[in-house]
């Protein structure tokens, strides 16, 4: 019976090697990377499309109206028509653009999205390459995503584009240093950078808990922060100014049309799993099951199940809360996320060379509450509330 | 020398020299990118992972995005139409091989050139980690307390801003 659920668990693994073993050792390599690289790559794409029309369905609902409901069973086919509808629209590229660039940017973006995905474990023994620097390479390869924003916003010659992405870029750079400052706790932690070891000290139990990140005080604010943040990178409601639809029509993809806009698409939806995935490695324990007496179920349905988790959260999100201001963007970013990333580092030392116990809880939980509080406030006292003055329309 | 360096080695130079060769200001800093991409996957051929990734979360990552920044931010949209060759292109060119003349000495003279190269040692991030937090614990320390003061300083400036404009 064990031995029949470890083989339900490690499936892929099992189908790969067997798969393998037809090949000459020679190509094995090659052909091992690339089978992991298409599997991963239709996995995503296929949640891509199944998250469209749950996002839409979902706000459908949110906002009192049906969302898709025509195409398929209940509208789940909707995907498929748009996909057909995105290839066989004209591609538009205008006159004036600069072609080269304005062709590479949609493929640097998607690419260097899907490039995240080598280091994140989607099961126990399912990563595509176990790096040393696996959480710097992440973060690495995001900083790729800004240079193809800049790009498609620059070279379509377009003031809407360009002012779509010195706002997209303005607001990634800003909610970058508080990303890599929230995940540098877990970090501290695990003593390591790989994400496979800091899965692997997670997936441990006390009694029938699981020792996730996530559940200590320095975790959870960590957590918060870090999907803050996340939602900011990822360019998602209430963070969407660089795409604002009442102001700058689409950002820095007005000028795109046909698949290349739909490449635009996926590459922010791609990069969204990305940094929810990482989420979920750093503080929600990756692949391992929330309580002790369910780690029968495969590893990687508990990847899934906790990545569709966060993106019913992000649709949520973005049916709830109204789009911010830009100086409020900013502030938020600079003035309560950027103090409280550096006041949890603190706590995480803290909690380190505190011995387990009640007090320990009562003093870190405190220094992540209280300064969350009055910072908070101290912040909302400075803010007169009054009516706004433009100074630029008078 | 190996296929992966040459197309590397390649990527980098074609990249570097197009930085200098372009005429659009944003085509050269694009290209500047790919050049020192080209350097970041030369430290991963080597097995410097450390180094390879922090090069390019510095370059590609920060000094491309100020560089185009600013661009974007001071540069008209239409290209200028400078000449190729600078007016000073022979003092450029007798410095630059006179540079590289140097360059080649040292090396050819040092020991690097004479010797076999002892086997590539594995260097994991948990040994560069032990170099930094034991040998260089306090410039690493320094290092970071400059970074975070400067980091709050720049928080604390954002925060007074808006009452002066008041």
């Amino acid at each position: 019976m064990n031995l029949k659920l470890n083989q339900l668990d490690q499936i892929f693994v099992i189908v790969n090697h067997w798969l393998l073993g037809y090949l000459p050792p020679a190509v094995r390599p090659l052909c091992s990377s690339i089978l992991s690289i298409a599997l991963i790559i239709v996995t995503f794409a296929l949640l891509f499309a199944i998250t469209t029309v749950l996002e839409r369905k979902g706000l459908g609902r949110i906002q009192n109206r049906f969302g898709p409901n025509r195409v398929g069973p209940c509208g789940f086919l909707q995907p498929i028509a748009d996909g057909i509808k995105s290839l066989t629209k004209e591609d538009i590229v205008p006159n004036p653009a600069d072609h080269a660039v304005h062709f590479l940017a949609p493929v640097l973006l998607v690419a260097a999205a899907f490039m995240a995905y080598a280091v994140l474990p989607i099961g126990r023994n399912m990563i595509l390459v176990d790096l040393n620097a696996g959480v710097l390479y992440f973060f690495a390869i995001g900083s790729l995503m800004e240079l193809a924003v800049f790009m498609a916003g620059w070279s379509s010659r377009s003031k809407y584009s360009l002012l779509g992405a010195m706002r997209a870029i303005a607001q990634m750079i800003s909610y970058e240093v508080p990303l890599v400052l929230a995940s540098i706790v877990v970090i501290m932690q695990a003593g390591s950078l790989s994400t496979v070891s800091i899965v692997n000290m997670q997936a441990t139990y006390t009694g029938i808990w699981p020792h996730w990140f996530v559940f200590t005080p320095w975790g959870f604010a960590g957590f918060a922060l870090f999907m803050i943040a996340a939602t900011a990178e990822s360019n998602r409601s209430p963070f969407d100014l660089p795409e604002g639809e009442s102001e700058i029509i689409a950002g820095y993809y007005t000028e795109y049309s046909g698949f290349k806009f739909a490449l635009f698409f996926l590459g922010e939806y791609i990069g969204m799993f990305a940094t929810s995935a990482m989420a979920i490695t750093l503080f929600l324990g990756g692949w391992s099951a929330p309580f002790s007496f369910l780690t029968w179920i495969p590893s990687y349905f508990w990847f899934f199940a906790k990545l569709l988790t966060i993106i019913l959260t992000f649709i949520w999100v973005r049916g709830t809360l109204p789009r911010l201001r830009m100086d409020q963007l900013m502030n938020l970013a600079w003035e309560f996320m950027l103090p409280m990333t550096l006041l949890n580092l603190l706590t995480a030392g803290v909690w380190h060379f505190m011995s387990a116990g009640v007090l320990r809880w009562l003093i870190c939980g405190a220094m992540v509450v209280v300064p969350c509080i009055l910072l908070s406030r101290g912040l909302k006292q400075r803010k007169k509330f009054q009516v706004r003055k433009y100074h630029f329309s008078e | 020398m190996n296929v992966p360096f040459i197309i590397l080695a390649i990527i980098t130079v074609v990249g570097t020299a197009a930085a200098m060769g372009m005429r659009n200001a944003v085509h050269c800093v694009l290209a500047l990118t790919v050049g020192l991409a080209g350097v970041a996957a030369l430290y991963l051929q080597l097995g410097a992972q450390f180094v390879g990734f922090t090069q390019i979360m510095v370059y590609v990552g920060a000094v491309a995005i100020l560089a185009v920044f600013a661009i974007m931010m001071t540069h008209s949209p239409e290209p200028a139409k400078p000449p190729t060759f600078s007016s000073f292109w022979t003092v450029g060119s007798v410095v630059a091989a006179a540079v590289f003349a140097v360059l080649a000495w040292a090396i050819h003279s040092s020991s690097l050139a004479t010797h076999t190269l002892p086997p590539q040692p594995e260097v994991t991030v948990q040994q560069i980690g032990d170099a930094l937090m034991h040998r260089f614990v306090l410039p690493l320390e320094l290092m970071g307390l400059l970074l975070t003061a400067a980091l709050i300083g720049a928080v604390v400036i954002a925060m007074n801003h808006r009452e002066e404009t008041k």
